[in-house]
């Protein structure tokens, strides 16, 4: 039976029955109660809008912090970036597993207790069931997403404080531009979400009671960090429908790389509607007489996922065509540009910190010279081999200054640069400030380069 | 469009894949009727049912539910419940709550509704319970109340008696006579006869997907072969030399009269039977029982089962 006339049928179906047929609200209502009141789905709930409160509170009263994750260094110095430590955690383990949970056993759920004749019966429309179905997982997916994000931000406000934070090019935000960009951050995301969620309803569509129909979002969303790590060109990194959980951080760079997070999340949204449609699609032909069905078939294969795998050719295909970039996006002019203008404004930061006179980033005229394994590899690409010698001037003194950082890129554009002297300037862990010892601004500190070259330079 | 049938089928045909599950049904079901469907595996019952319930599309003839023509809808009209394979219960939710998420979704949550269906099954005492924790018998008493909610005017029920106790099967049996007092039709499959002899006005008898009898239980006595029959008499010696010597009887087991026992089995057909009684009468010999070993209708299925066994 074609599509169309499943849906010739479905629409007969719709007039035929008439005043028989349970609204989509109603509808969502029912899958609504079915969904809170499991226990797992409660403690879900619970546990994220309490948990990133209770870790950020736990940090505040630890002496080490989580460097290893992006505006982990800054914990302590203000309660913004909580908010974003958590959604660094949320992309790559708490948002795969949260879509699994929901939307991957929203189907499945019905399955496993035997009640899809119970619930036709009742709504008289597979095509309400669906949408009631997806609404209601869609809701509980927000829910808890909103929970991660609310609770994280509160608990780092009431706990730190509303301080200004760091971005990523070291230039400092407002508390109130910061928290526009949090929530910007929190919202983009929703886009990869609603792709892992989509890709959970067609998991939990086609694969029935099995268990990989529950994984699949979790394995979907660990193949693509899999693949975030490998040394891939720019355009498969950017068709790949997790890439908007990356692609949030160019949101706290001045000026704002824009490009890249847009491509992530239309690529994200377009995951989103393909996976579902598919779903639907899927879920409109089954048969619900047939008790052995558990939708493993060759059919849930080539209909689920073969036209996934089409698409991610499609978009590479797209973003390849649209933007120049086979290649890492990792280049000597893009390093040298964004260590520099990060020390600049840290170096800014570092000189109030020591209560010294007031410089600007266009007084210090701060340049970075970098090259990659001693000079004997070609600069460009992700490694630890990274060495940048930076320069920069102070009003009034003839000789530049000179610091050097040793770098460690990852593929995705982001980069730990670690001073390596002189000790003055970012050999030290701390500086003696006039209030006491503080973190230095210049001993670590983290940075990205856009693999695009799209914004331009402010 | 014929408003006096719960259910009128002709022809209904149902195919999955290369498997016939339904050729040429023809099925009448009157308001206020219980009407068995009974076959051995396989038969299609629970396919006839799913069709009735709207769960499936036939590929062939005609079907009317509560007067209107279902055609290819997968949907069946307003006024039918029931349940195959079992009611659809959630486990996280108590007996209650299932019913009353299942008023909201029909768009009439009524407390008082919820608990007379509670009370009309028998589970008032376990409204508050969990379902994960509930028997078969419960379950399917609780599936009952679910399809009450909606004050059916058709009722589809896939052997309801499943793991019912006694006390369980004594409410259900209350309520579908009551239903069907009531006008409502009831459709229901079981492989217990006892319970379909009890309910039932009429049965309908599938094998492979075939209608091979339909009408009163009564009938069948009258139209299927030679049945065993229970003899308990006065004079169990003259009451077997009776049975010796008239036309049409064999009697089949006389164990019992070797071993003291008043009783023996003869096998025969309805006219033969009814020559014996009149013979025994006339011969003062008083019939204190009579009675078929196996039901009209537990024979003509196990016939069926037989024949499907020799015929693979």
């Amino acid at each position: 039976m074609t599509a169309t006339a499943v849906d010739d049928l479905h629409d007969l179906n719709d007039r035929a029955v008439g005043a028989g047929r349970v609204s989509v609200s109603r509808g969502y209502r029912f899958e609504l109660v079915k969904l809170v009141s499991q226990w797992r789905i409660r403690l879900l709930v619970l546990a994220c809008w309490i948990a990133p409160a209770l870790f950020v509170a736990g940090v505040g009263q630890q002496s080490t912090l989580p460097t290893d994750t992006l505006f982990g260094r800054w914990m302590l110095a203000t309660g913004w970036a909580a908010p974003l430590v958590m959604l660094g955690f949320a992309g790559t383990w708490a948002l795969p597993l949260l879509t699994s949970v929901v939307a991957g056993d929203v189907f499945a759920s019905e399955d496993r207790l035997g009640t899809w004749r119970h619930l036709l019966v009742a709504v008289r429309s597979p095509r309400r069931i669906f949408v009631a179905k997806s609404l209601a997982s869609l809701t509980v997916i927000l829910l808890l997403v909103a929970g991660l994000a609310c609770s994280s931000t509160l608990g780092g406000i009431v706990a730190v404080g509303n301080q200004p934070l760091v971005g990523l090019d070291g230039h400092l935000l407002a508390p109130g531009d910061a928290a526009g960009r949090v929530l910007l951050a929190w919202v983009c995301v929703l886009a990869p979400t609603l792709a892992l969620a989509a890709i959970g309803l067609l998991g939990s569509v086609a694969l029935g009671r099995s268990p990989m129909g529950l994984l699949l979002p979790a394995l979907v969303a660990l193949a693509m960090q899999l693949a975030q790590m490998l040394p891939l060109p720019v355009a498969v990194r950017l068709a790949l429908p997790g890439y908007a959980f990356i692609a949030w951080n160019g949101l706290f760079t001045s000026p704002m790389q824009i490009g890249p997070l847009l491509i992530g999340i239309a690529v994200g949204l377009i995951w989103a509607v393909l996976a579902t449609a598919l779903a639907y699609l899927l879920f409109l032909r089954r048969d619900f007489t047939d008790l052995t069905y558990d939708g493993s078939g060759r059919r849930a294969i080539t209909a689920g996922l073969l036209p996934l795998a089409g698409l991610l050719a499609l978009t590479v295909t797209v973003v390849a065509v649209a933007t120049p970039s086979m290649g890492s996006g990792i280049q000597q002019d893009k390093v040298q540009r964004s260590v520099a203008t990060a020390f600049a404004h840290l170096y800014r930061l570092q000189t109030r910190q020591l209560n010294r006179p007031d410089v600007t980033e266009a007084q210090l005229r701060a340049s970075a010279a970098c090259n990659k394994g001693a000079g004997q590899l070609a600069a460009q690409g992700p490694g630890n081999d990274w060495r940048c010698v930076v320069s920069w001037h102070l009003p009034g003194i003839k000789a530049a200054g000179t610091a050097i950082y040793q770098l460690d890129f990852t593929a995705d554009g982001r980069f730990v640069a670690d001073g390596d002297g002189p000790k003055e300037v970012n050999g030290y862990f701390l500086v003696r400030t006039p209030t006491g010892a503080a973190p230095n601004p210049l001993w670590q500190f983290d940075g990205n380069v856009e693999l695009l070259d799209t914004t331009l330079e402010g | 469009m014929d408003t006096l049938h719960a259910v009128r089928a002709r022809g209904v045909s149902k195919c999955f894949g290369d498997v016939v599950a339904l050729d040429g049904v023809d099925l009448d079901v009157a308001p206020g009727q219980i009407h068995g469907l009974v076959g051995p595996n396989g038969a299609g019952k629970t396919t006839l049912l799913g069709l009735l319930l709207g769960l499936a599309v036939a590929d062939g003839g005609h079907l009317e539910i509560l007067g209107t023509p279902v055609g290819r809808a997968l949907a069946a009209p307003d006024g039918v419940a029931g349940f195959v394979d079992g009611p659809g219960l959630y486990p996280s939710l108590t007996a209650r709550q299932n019913l009353a998420a299942l008023a909201a979704l029909r768009g009439g949550a009524r407390t008082a509704g919820i608990d007379d269906v509670l009370d009309q099954v028998g589970l008032t005492d376990v409204a508050d319970d969990r379902t994960r924790g509930f028997s078969l018998g419960m379950r399917q008493r609780l599936g009952l109340a679910a399809a009450l909610l909606t004050r059916p005017r058709l009722l589809v029920l896939d052997e309801p008696a499943n793991g019912l106790d006694p006390a369980g099967k004594r409410h259900v049996h209350g309520v579908l006579t009551r239903l069907a007092a009531d006008g409502t039709g009831v459709v229901l499959s079981s492989h217990r006869m006892d319970d379909l002899e009890a309910l039932c006005s009429e049965v309908t008898i599938l094998a492979t997907g075939r209608v091979v009898f339909s009408g009163p239980p009564g009938k069948l006595a009258t139209e299927s072969r030679e049945l065993d029959y229970r003899l308990v008499t006065s004079d169990p010696p003259a009451a077997r030399q009776v049975a010796a010597d008239t036309a049409g009887i064999r009697v089949v087991d006389d164990a019992g009269a070797r071993h003291g026992v008043d009783r023996l089995v003869v096998r025969a057909l309805v006219p033969a039977l009814d020559e014996l009684v009149v013979r025994l009468v006339q011969a003062r010999i008083a019939v204190r029982e009579l009675t078929p070993v196996m039901s009209p209708l537990e024979a003509a299925f196990l016939a069926l089962t037989e024949q499907q066994e020799t015929g693979r």
